[in-house]
């Protein structure tokens, strides 16, 4: 190789950097993984963040991937170009995954290279009380050296990390902005300094983005929707919503509180949602569990509320830190009887922002329950976005909401709230308006809301407030847009996802498509109603259905096979905690072509010396079952 | 929320459906007091929503003529806080049984007083589940038989009124279905009281409950205020809730003098008109704001 480093085998590939940063909980792994995310999204360059982490204050092993590149990245990726080891453990199990072409940074007067670095790797030792001794025992001054030489490597101006210095320090005084601005400046000189020149792929000096984390997202779109009461209780990766919701209560005029339990939490949305408020409120699997009679509650009485469900896998704790697609199961089949709620699952970041009003219009529409299934890898990912696609006035559509009594009103006329309509949908008063009262009850009930559930029986009755409830659900359906094929029809294999995984599996169908096996992807974004219909249609006509999903079950093809009716031919499954890299999918397709039915992937390289992650078995970190 | 003065009587709470309770059920007397109750400070139904749970008791809702929200067994109180959040115009009562509110929703019970949401909470205390066709329930009395404690209750009663002052609860009080007259009185004090309002009553289940009956209360209770109490003392509140026996103590056990400010005069997002009033949406300058935030 010549004097001059290339990213990468095949420079002309090359779009992208992958940074890894890892460390322990307390490292400040998180923050840099912010603060690099910030730098880049204020020069215009695209970011797809992850952080693997594991639930604990101190110690475990935080990992930080972002990747970034000139357009929109959809997902994490599958290298690691930069490595950015905050402590030893990071190093240990990290530098075999460098990618040729990349570098290894660490301080090396506290660190050390466990074996040699990977072939093509080069190795930027940043010994921190030789570059900045003044820092003396404030290791986290290590974090700012390595982000001064990552930009310079990434290409970017050192002047974005002296900006963010200020800005985070300024409060602490000029020396503390003195000092970290030169050790980033120490940082970023020895990167130039040491190591063969690389060329980065990244053109800083663009258009600057919005960088938003999930939960943020999912927060904003329900501050944009008119949440005015959101209540919660405490559990990851839900957490976000409630800190943001916290954080901008006041001043946005929205009531958010931390409350006893979950079953609180649901029963007093459906509480505020009854008398006109637009309430929401998130929690994990487990949490979700405890609102399961609750969401009965309000189908029953007819009463929009929306649900977002992090998903979790496992009961409390289960891997709370992780990313899987585990409760479409437990939210298909939230609460007892057979009632009436829509289930949607944002497909990205920015989908998630979007998701949130028009969920509450559907809501308010269709009067019932909207169950929203994120997960770990939307809900505490991070993404840029251009600031113009957040700043949007959405459709407000309370539905046919009575919130004042006409001057006109006949005080002899009786207000039916269940009024049996062609629609199923009837005028929703609430309480507060003269001239509506109603009683709305758990217990079946007839259209003057007057209890049939015990004394007065009546089959006849029962039947028709069921049936009417039941068609909402296809003026729902009518309101939903169908998912769309994206890619070529005649494409040799159809990839079907659903949710968050949407960006992953676009990116591995082109992927396909240019290796030479044509691909196509269905991603499905609302689970219930379901487009039966057309998704039927795309299935028969495909020459080989494949399902993608973080599921160790097949949740989801389970799903596609009770609404169709119609089974895929394969399955991509990965359930070990971390999100879908485009190569697993990749290679997952290709197990299939060869005859596998369902291939069990795992985020690991065959080979790999360290227990991070452990050794797998199969080619390229797929293991089929 | 002042209503211009109406003339209202208690038939105009009366709602269109009989109650279905048992001939001589307690509930009935619970009924009329929370009717003569509000007629007396002339709210509008309109303005009143009562929220139940789950229980015989719970039906109330479908028999008193306002905003009724029938919920879920034991979730009356999270159900009317929200309610409470949302629209702190209306009057907001939760209403239910011993089972309902001590036994499936204590925990509720406890924050809400804790958290001290301003609405009024009436538990027909009959010491049985009574929809259930009479299990025992967290106030049946230790020996009691019934048909799950066939050998009788090994369990001591709760005792709800201690659990109040010990949660903060700024008005706690126990009335008896027998004595109208006094639990129209406790009943509109409970509802003016600007904060959480415990009133617990003894609520006769003629029908599985054969230890409880109007004959046993009638025997015991006393008046407080015919015993010289001060319900302004929380010690003495506390004196008096222990006792049980030859007497039982009802009335208005502890009225704080100085009650702490309900939690939704105290959090600044509840300031000013009611979260339903609110415009919906965030205004341009607020975008510009948050999106800010994210750059
Ligand atoms: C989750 C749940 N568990 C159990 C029940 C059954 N259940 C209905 S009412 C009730 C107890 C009612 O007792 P109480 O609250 O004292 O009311 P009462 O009938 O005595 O007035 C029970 C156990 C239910 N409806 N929901
Ligand atoms: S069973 Fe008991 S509590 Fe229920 S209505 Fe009859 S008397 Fe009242
Ligand atoms: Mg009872």
């Amino acid at each position: 190789m010549a004097n001059h480093r290339v990213w990468g085998v095949n420079m002309s590939e090359r779009r992208d950097v992958i940074v890894g940063i890892g460390g322990a909980a307390g490292d400040g792994v998180a923050s840099a993984g912010n603060n690099l995310a910030l730098m880049c999204a204020r020069q215009g360059i695209g970011i797809f963040a992850y952080n693997s982490y594991q639930s604990v204050i101190r110690g475990g092993h935080s990992w930080f991937r972002i990747r970034a590149s000139n357009t929109q990245p959809q997902s994490v990726g599958d290298r690691v170009d930069l490595l950015i080891a905050l402590n030893q453990d990071c190093l240990d199990r990290h530098l075999q995954e460098v990618h040729p072409g990349g570098v290894v940074l660490y301080n090396s007067s506290k660190l050390k290279l466990p074996h040699a670095p990977p072939k093509d790797v080069q190795v930027c030792a940043l010994p921190l009380e030789e570059l900045v001794p003044e820092a003396g025992k404030l290791t986290i001054m290590q974090n700012t050296v390595a982000l001064g030489a990552v930009i310079q490597l990434m290409g970017l101006p050192l002047e974005g990390i002296e900006k963010l210095i200020e800005q985070a320090y300024g409060k602490k005084g000029e020396e503390v902005v003195r000092s970290n601005r030169a050790a980033a400046r120490a940082g970023f000189d020895r990167a130039k300094e040491s190591l063969v020149p690389i060329d980065s792929p990244l053109t800083p000096g663009g258009k600057p983005l919005a960088w938003i984390i999930g939960n943020q997202a999912l927060a904003y779109g329900g501050a944009l929707a008119g949440v005015k009461l959101y209540v919660a209780y405490p559990m990851s990766p839900a957490t976000g919503v409630l800190h943001w919701m916290a954080k901008h209560a006041r001043r946005l005029g929205i009531c958010a509180r931390q409350v006893e339990d979950e079953i609180a939490v649901i029963n007093m949305a459906i509480g505020a949602s009854h008398v006109g408020v637009r309430a929401m409120c998130a929690t994990s699997g487990g949490g979700f569990a405890l609102m399961s009679e609750a969401i009965g509650f309000a189908a029953m009485i007819e009463t929009p509320v929306v649900v977002i469900n992090v998903q979790r896998a496992g009961p409390s704790t289960g891997v709370p830190t992780k990313t899987e697609q585990g409760d479409l199961n437990q939210a298909v089949g939230a609460s007892q009887g057979d009632l009436q709620r829509i289930i949607v699952a944002p497909t990205s970041i920015e989908d998630a922002c979007h998701t949130i009003p028009e969920v509450f219009n559907l809501a308010e529409r269709h009067q019932l329950p909207v169950i929203v299934l994120s997960d770990l890898l939307i809900s505490e990912g991070g993404t840029t976005v251009p600031p113009e696609t957040l700043d949007f006035e959405p459709v407000i559509d309370r539905g046919e909401l009575i919130t004042e009594a006409p001057a006109d009103i006949d005080p002899a006329a009786s207000y039916l709230r269940y009024r049996v309509t062609e629609s199923g949908v009837s005028p929703r008063a609430i309480p507060g308006v003269p001239g509506h009262l109603f009683v709305a009850a758990s217990d079946e009930q007839d259209e003057d809301g007057v209890l049939i559930s015990d004394v007065y029986t009546d089959p006849v009755i029962r039947k028709k407030m069921v049936d009417k409830r039941a068609r909402k659900m296809v003026g729902v359906l009518r309101d939903i847009p169908a998912p769309a094929l994206e890619g070529p029809t005649d494409a040799q294999v159809t990839l079907l996802g659903w949710g968050s995984t949407r960006g992953v599996i676009a990116e591995a169908a082109k992927r396909l498509t240019d290796e030479g096996i044509t691909a196509n992807h269905l991603q499905i974004k609302f689970l219930v109603p379901f487009h039966a219909a057309e998704v039927s249609a795309i299935i028969e006509s495909a020459q080989k259905t494949i399902s993608v999903e973080n599921s160790e079950s097949g949740q989801f093809a389970r799903h596609l096979r009770a609404e169709t009716g119609l089974s895929v031919d394969g399955h991509i499954r990965k359930y070990d905690g971390e999100p879908f890299e485009p190569k697993h999918i990749v290679e997952g397709v290709k197990a299939v072509l060869r005859g596998d039915e369902v291939v069990r992937v795992l985020s690991t390289e065959p080979g790999w010396r360290s227990e991070h992650p452990p050794v797998a078995t199969g080619p390229t970190g797929t293991r089929t079952h | 929320m002042t209503t211009a003065h109406l003339d209202l009587k208690p038939k105009d709470y009366r709602s269109e459906v009989p109650p279905d309770w048992c001939p001589g059920c307690g509930d009935f007397g619970v009924l009329n007091a929370l009717q003569r109750a509000c007629a007396d400070l002339s709210i509008a139904p309109h303005e009143i929503l009562v929220v139940s749970g789950i229980g015989c008791s719970s039906n109330l809702p479908g028999f008193f003529r306002s905003y009724g929200l029938h919920s879920l067994h034991g979730r009356s109180l999270p159900v009317a806080t929200g309610a409470r959040l949302g629209n702190h115009d209306l009057h907001v009562i939760a209403v239910g049984g011993d089972g309902d509110g001590y036994g499936i929703g204590m925990g509720h019970l406890f924050h809400s007083m804790r958290r001290n949401i301003n609405l009024t909470y009436i538990v027909m205390d009959n010491e049985i589940y009574g929809l259930t066709t009479g299990q025992i329930s967290p106030t049946s009395l230790t020996g009691m038989k019934t048909k799950t404690t066939p050998e009788g209750n090994l369990e001591p009663p709760a005792n709800p009124l201690l659990v109040a002052l010990a949660a903060g609860c700024h008005f706690v009080a126990r009335g008896y279905s027998g004595d109208q007259k006094q639990l129209v009185e406790i009943i509109k004090q409970g509802l003016q009281h600007p904060g959480f309002a415990l009133i617990d009553v003894f609520s006769p289940c003629v029908t599985f409950n054969r230890v409880n009956t109007y004959d046993f209360f009638k025997e015991r209770v006393k008046r407080l205020e015919d015993m010289g109490h001060d319900s302004a003392d929380h010690m003495a509140a506390i004196e008096q809730a222990r006792i049980w026996g030859d007497v039982i103590p009802i009335g208005i056990f502890y009225q704080s003098p100085d009650p702490r400010p309900a939690i939704d005069d105290q959090d600044p997002a509840l300031q000013g008109e009611p979260l339903v009033h609110r415009e919906l949406g965030l205004s341009a300058e607020q975008r510009r704001q948050l999106i800010h935030e994210m750059m």
